[in-house]
């Protein structure tokens, strides 16, 4: 069970062995986690953070395979998920999503495909059954990760950041839906990270680590805030970039 | 019959439950047969996540508010929803009060029972089970009436188990005779802990009832300076022209969540030093109302909203007096860290009882209202605890809303004798409850 600072107990992570996934993993452990069930699509990466978890001070730890690349198999893959950890959820981590390199994609039919299912339609496929195992247990939290591209779509990551803004806007609805249930969303958006995800990506402005994102992540849970952002200052930052002219916003954003 | 968000008095951790209002046995009978699972609750003045469990059914023991006919003796009988509140209206007139009463009358008997509370007489009187003369239990394998001397395994797992042995539907209690509604109080401030633990040491026996209430928040010399308030009933020749007046209801009412942040470390040390300030240095003698002295937060309803959206949470130890240092040691280090605290309060316990999950233990007894946002707060209450374990004390299941598992085992070291009582009367675990899981007090 959750206790009142909102530390969890009982923790599902999908895409459990990304790097922002694992820092927060890492975080969750050290307070009061002690069962954690990872699910991923690479097993040796999986064992990984899964030998990282138990250092930090899970005491179970379960994972389970799946692609986000299958989303008629995400409420098999979420069922699978519960199960494996035995007891109610008290927080379950989406960290699910494929950047793409848009101007590959763009001409690419598969691959748009691939960016729309991975970043929108397995995510909202597996929150459905989500939403129906944890409305039942009267209790729970969902931190999903959609990111600042959410905000406003622009030319660089086009692909991405429209699977991202319709995911955050399903969240948002989701969330309205939830009240009185006992179960919670928090929506995660963060800038810039350093990982394995944004390889080559030019660094922004305001771009932050896995462990910081972890600590704000760690805050929002804490404060029980509906949108996450990370670093904070972004909501102000996105709160006047979505304001500006298109020209502006594009000499802004997509200056090469 | 409906779903509703349950939290606890500190609105922390809320839990969606079917919600079954119960009037009779064979209701809670029925009711326990059909949920997977179950747990009873009173007026929810547990603060963390007792009387809740997540996704099952919330037994409401409103219904079960029956109060008999007071005994020339002083015994009643009382159903378990009753509250103290609802018990003193009517016993209070004919010359009887609650052997022992909490912070607050608004609490069930059922509830009273199942936290095993204690009052501002613990050190004289013992806790409120020690006056329980028998009582009525369903478990999920039949129901039973048991008492100190019939079934008494069962009647001590029971107490203090915060319902996870079974649902009571009423209690039979020995109350005792007042002849006026009033108190004398000798009140006393001190500028320091070690005094007030002097003072309370050494002249508590001499009192029936002793509370003292210490600033958590100064340093230094004054660090844990204290106001003691020690009184006894006024007997009816003390007087001219005694009363017996029972208890009124709350006057003032907190109507909307207010800001949380609104009760931080600026307004809560304003409000300790205008408490100390406002308290006499030395008075002897001052008529209270029973309510006055015994429930000074009763006249205002909702005052837990005060903390706002983020709610709040009590921190409640006891140690041994062996360990009176870490009473002073906790004080040093939450004045030291700088969370905003109320006034906490410190009292002395008397023996403990046979039961295995009772909180009391002799000694003494620290309890302080924090509230939920300083991102230091966790870290600071989990370093407590050690400190309380390395003591040889615990916390107080009725109070707790963070604490871990494997410290809860430590610090009930007789709960395995309780695991294997519960297992008997209910071997599918079908009583349990949001704390239980927290704790891994029963299996799944």
């Amino acid at each position: 069970m959750e206790n009142a600072f909102g530390q969890p107990q009982n923790v599902v992570v999908f895409g459990g062995s990304s790097d922002i996934a694992r820092a927060i993993t890492r975080k969750l452990c050290a307070a009061r986690t002690s069962n954690v069930v990872l699910a991923g699509r690479n097993q040796k990466a999986l064992n990984v953070a899964s030998d990282e978890a138990k250092d930090y001070g899970a005491t179970t730890v379960s994972t389970v395979l799946f692609d986000a690349e299958e989303p008629e198999n995400a409420a098999k893959t979420v069922d699978a998920a519960f199960a494996a950890a035995g007891e109610p959820i008290d927080l379950v981590v989406i960290a699910v999503g494929l950047l793409g390199n848009q101007t590959e994609d763009e001409n690419d039919a598969v691959a748009s495909l691939r960016m729309a299912t991975v970043n929108y339609t397995w995510p909202v496929t597996a929150l459905a059954q989500l939403r129906k195992l944890m409305v039942a247990q009267g209790h729970g939290r969902i931190v999903l990760i959609s990111s600042v591209a959410a905000v406003r779509v622009r030319r660089s990551l086009y692909n991405y950041g429209a699977a991202k803004a319709g995911l955050d806007s399903f969240a948002i609805g989701f969330a309205q839906g939830l009240e009185g249930t006992g179960v919670k969303i928090q929506i995660l958006r963060p800038g810039v990270v350093r990982t394995k995800m944004t390889t080559g990506l030019k660094e922004a402005p305001f771009t932050t680590g896995p462990n910081e994102v972890a600590g704000y992540v760690m805050r929002g849970i804490a404060n029980d805030s509906a949108i996450i952002w990370s670093p904070p200052i972004l909501r102000y930052v996105f709160f006047v970039l979505r304001q500006l002219p298109t020209v502006l916003w594009r000499a802004v954003m997509d200056r090469q | 019959m409906s779903r509703e968000l349950l939290y606890g008095w500190g609105l922390t951790a809320p839990g969606n439950c079917e919600v079954q209002t119960v009037f009779d046995e064979a209701q809670v009978v029925d009711r326990m047969n059909k949920a997977p699972h179950t747990i009873a609750r009173g007026l929810g003045r547990s603060y963390g996540d007792p009387a809740q469990v997540s996704g099952g059914v919330v037994l409401n023991n409103r219904g079960l508010g029956d109060i008999g006919r007071i005994s020339d003796e002083g015994v009643v009988t009382v159903g378990a929803g009753a509250s103290i509140h609802e018990l003193l209206q009517l016993s209070t007139p004919l010359g009887w009060f609650v052997p022992v009463t909490p912070g607050t009358r608004q609490v069930t008997i059922g509830g009273a029972i199942a936290a095993d509370v204690h009052g501002k007489n613990h050190h004289v009187d013992g806790s409120f089970s020690d006056h329980v003369l028998s009582m009525r239990l369903v478990t999920p394998t039949g129901a039973h009436t048991i008492s100190p001397t019939v079934k008494p395994e069962l009647f001590w797992a029971t107490v203090g188990a915060m319902g996870l042995t079974g649902v009571i539907t009423e209690a039979t209690i020995q109350m005792i005779p007042i002849t006026t509604d009033s108190v004398f109080v000798d009140t006393n401030r001190y500028a320091n802990l070690e005094a007030v633990m002097t003072a309370m040491f050494e002249g508590d026996v001499n009192y029936r009832y002793s509370v003292a209430w210490v600033d958590c928040m100064t340093k230094g010399k004054n660090m844990g300076r204290a106001i003691l308030t020690r009184g006894d009933h006024v007997e009816a020749d003390q007087i001219e022209k005694p009363t017996l007046i029972g208890p009124q209801p709350p006057k003032l009412n907190v109507p909307f969540m207010p800001p949380s942040g609104l009760l931080n470390r600026a307004t809560v040390r304003l409000f300790n030093e205008a408490w100390f300030r406002v308290a006499p240095q030395h008075r002897e003698q001052e008529k209270q109302s029973l309510s006055t002295f015994f429930h000074p937060l009763d006249g205002v309803s909702n005052w837990n909203r005060m903390y706002g959206k983020r709610g709040f949470l009590q921190y409640q130890f006891a140690v041994s007096d062996a360990h009176s240092d870490t009473v002073v040691n906790v004080i040093k280090r939450l004045s030291e860290s700088g969370v905003a605290s109320f006034l906490a309060v410190l009292k002395r316990f008397g023996e403990g009882n046979a039961s295995p999950l009772s909180f009391p233990i002799a000694g003494w007894t620290l309890a302080l209202d924090l509230p939920i946002g300083s991102p230091r707060l966790p870290k600071v209450l989990d370093e407590l605890d050690d400190m309380v374990l390395a003591a040889g004390g615990r916390l107080y299941f009725a109070k707790d809303s963070r604490l871990s598992p494997e410290k809860a085992q430590l610090m009930y070291p007789r709960l395995d004798e309780f695991r294997k009582i519960k297992n008997r009367i209910d071997p599918e675990h079908k009583l349990t409850s949001d704390l239980a899981r927290r704790l891994r007090l029963v299996g799944e």
